[in-house]
């Protein structure tokens, strides 16, 4: 258990009598991006929540770097030193600059990072001396990472980290992700976005109505590696589809009974969001 | 230590925010100065021999000054905090309750000192404010300030939990400041309300910090035109500590950090 930096064993949550979390295990390496995937309601927030220490649990057995963040008494608050959380929407001190918050906020950590090179990292720069409140949305995330990552986390929640974020920001924001992880930080992170989970993350649970459908790496998730492509073509003025694992032979195929081009011709694979809808439709 | 440290760090980030908000700088530090200004150009008559109304409504003043500034102000931004995120973020950082909570008191200590200044260099220049006559009423003054402040901190922390929201706050905490204030002898000399009124009044704390304001700015003579023929000081120091242990109990218990 100990070498997981977070480990949770048959977790449930009700809320007025109704599963919010309805049992769920799981562990996640030290070093390691976990993503979890899940619509909204599936209970993705709450999980976390309990977590990050901020909500209690009905049953089941959580450890957080080695701790129970529910039981922590005398250890809150250098756990807390060892974790940091970006929550999901915030708009908080709007009267300060970047630059007093982000300073302001080093100074509760014993092992704070450099407050300047976590402005640099999270690209706000420029802005540093701009009010919190003239920031655009996705600068503002970027601040919230920025007093997410300030103390030197060994473990950083993202909860929804890029919603409202443009697809320029995104990617730049994945590469700060990275870079964390780079350095040895175990990063959590929930997320509407597939794209996202497949960018960043080394493996992925997918959540819905409480419970984990299942857990592994994007490229494999919902046996999609093996999954058969669908090839869908015209001929004899008809269109036809067919379902198949060896998709270039039956293109060739195909091909030699037309003798050569085949009109309209289409090879589709199951996208990661296709296998997720298919996954998640599944609970419904 | 470390949480005194971060305390005061807390306090320093809480007026740098304050002194941004120009609102409430005007309404918290400078409505008292212009509702002096309105009711001692408007009543210009004594109230009893050597006492104008202006030197009766200093004192009033002053003491509603301690709760704008305490109660009135942290039942109302605390929601706002909680509403923004603020708090919730803050519970998830190393740094410890008590050190938001001093901050806080800090902010209330410093804006409170500053009008209270206002109001006695205003009232001075431009109605002629008698200063607090002997050491014993300057140390009075001092200790109704210190322990004032703390009530009504206390109590802000403790009501911040009611308002449902930031955005209805205000609307919830005004009124019971507002009437506590006619009912409290602020805008009316006490003694010409009706009983239940008086009665009413004295349940609270800021009947008491009005009288013991009274007490400091008006001369000995004028206890004979209070209700009970006497300043109650004992009584005063305990009722306002009654409150403030109220205030803090509730606050422990019920302060929370997020809506949901």
């Amino acid at each position: 258990m100990s070498t997981s930096a977070i480990s949770i064993k048959g977790l449930t949550k009700k809320y007025d009598g109704k599963f919010a979390v309805a049992g769920i295990d799981l562990e996640v390496a030290y070093g390691e991006i976990f993503a979890i995937l899940g619509p909204n309601g599936a209970g993705k927030t709450t999980t976390v929540e309990i977590l990050e220490g901020y909500r209690s649990r009905d049953s089941g057995e959580v450890r957080v770097l080695g701790d129970d963040p529910q039981a922590l008494g005398e250890k809150k608050y250098s756990w807390r030193e060892r974790i940091g959380i970006v929550l999901q929407s915030s708009a908080d001190a709007g009267d300060l600059s970047v630059r007093e918050t982000v300073h302001h906020f080093a100074k509760y950590y014993e092992r704070a990072k450099d407050p300047e090179s976590v402005i640099a990292l999270t690209g706000l720069s420029e802005k540093a001396d701009d009010k919190i409140r003239n920031l655009s949305g996705g600068q503002r995330r970027r601040l919230d990472v920025a007093l997410g990552i300030i103390g030197s986390p060994e473990l950083l929640f993202l909860d929804e980290p890029t919603t409202g974020f443009d697809p320029e920001a995104r990617r730049a924001f994945w590469e700060l992700i990275k870079q964390l992880r780079d350095e040895g930080t175990t990063i959590l992170l929930t997320t509407h976005y597939l794209d996202e989970a497949e960018a960043l993350a080394d493996r992925v649970a997918v959540i819905a109505g409480g419970k984990i459908i299942e857990i592994s790496p994007p490229e494999t998730l919902g046996g999609r590696h093996l999954a058969q492509a669908r090839v869908t073509w015209v001929e004899g003025g008809k269109s036809h589809e067919r379902l198949t694992s060896t998709p270039t032979n039956d293109v060739a195929t195909i091909s030699a009974r037309l003798g050569g081009e085949i009109p309209e011709l289409q090879v589709i694979r199951p996208s990661l969001e296709d296998i997720y809808l298919q996954m998640i439709g599944g609970q419904e | 230590m470390r949480v005194l440290r971060l305390g005061l760090l807390r306090g320093g980030l809480e007026i740098k925010q304050f002194l941004r908000q120009r609102e409430s700088v005007v309404f918290t530090i400078f409505f008292p100065v212009m509702l002096l200004f309105i009711f001692g150009s408007v009543f210009k008559d004594s109230i009893a021999p050597g006492v104008t109304f202006s030197q009766y409504f200093v004192a009033g003043m002053i003491a509603t000054g301690l709760v704008n500034s305490g109660f009135q102000q942290l039942a109302i931004t605390i929601p706002m905090e909680r509403d923004f995120g603020t708090l919730k973020r803050l519970r998830g950082t190393p740094m410890s309750p008590a050190s938001y909570f001093i901050g806080k008191a800090i902010l209330v200590t410093v804006s409170t000192l500053v009008q209270i200044a206002l109001l006695m260099g205003f009232g001075a220049a431009m109605f002629g404010l008698d200063m607090p006559t002997s050491t014993a009423k300057w140390f009075r003054f001092a200790w109704l300030i210190v322990v004032g402040s703390f009530c009504t901190t206390a109590l802000g922390i403790a009501f911040s939990t009611v308002p449902k929201s930031g955005r209805g706050a205000s609307a919830v905490v005004s009124p019971i400041v507002i009437i506590l204030q006619f009912f409290s002898g602020v805008f009316f000399v006490f003694t010409q309300l009706p009983k239940w009124m008086q009665d009413f009044a004295a349940i609270f704390p800021l009947k008491w910090l009005t009288q013991g304001m009274r007490s400091v700015f008006l001369p000995d003579s004028f206890v004979q035109q209070e209700v009970a023929k006497s300043w109650e000081i004992g009584r005063t120091a305990i009722i306002l500590i009654i409150w403030t242990v109220i205030g803090i109990v509730f606050s422990v218990k019920k302060f929370k950090w997020s809506n949901s």
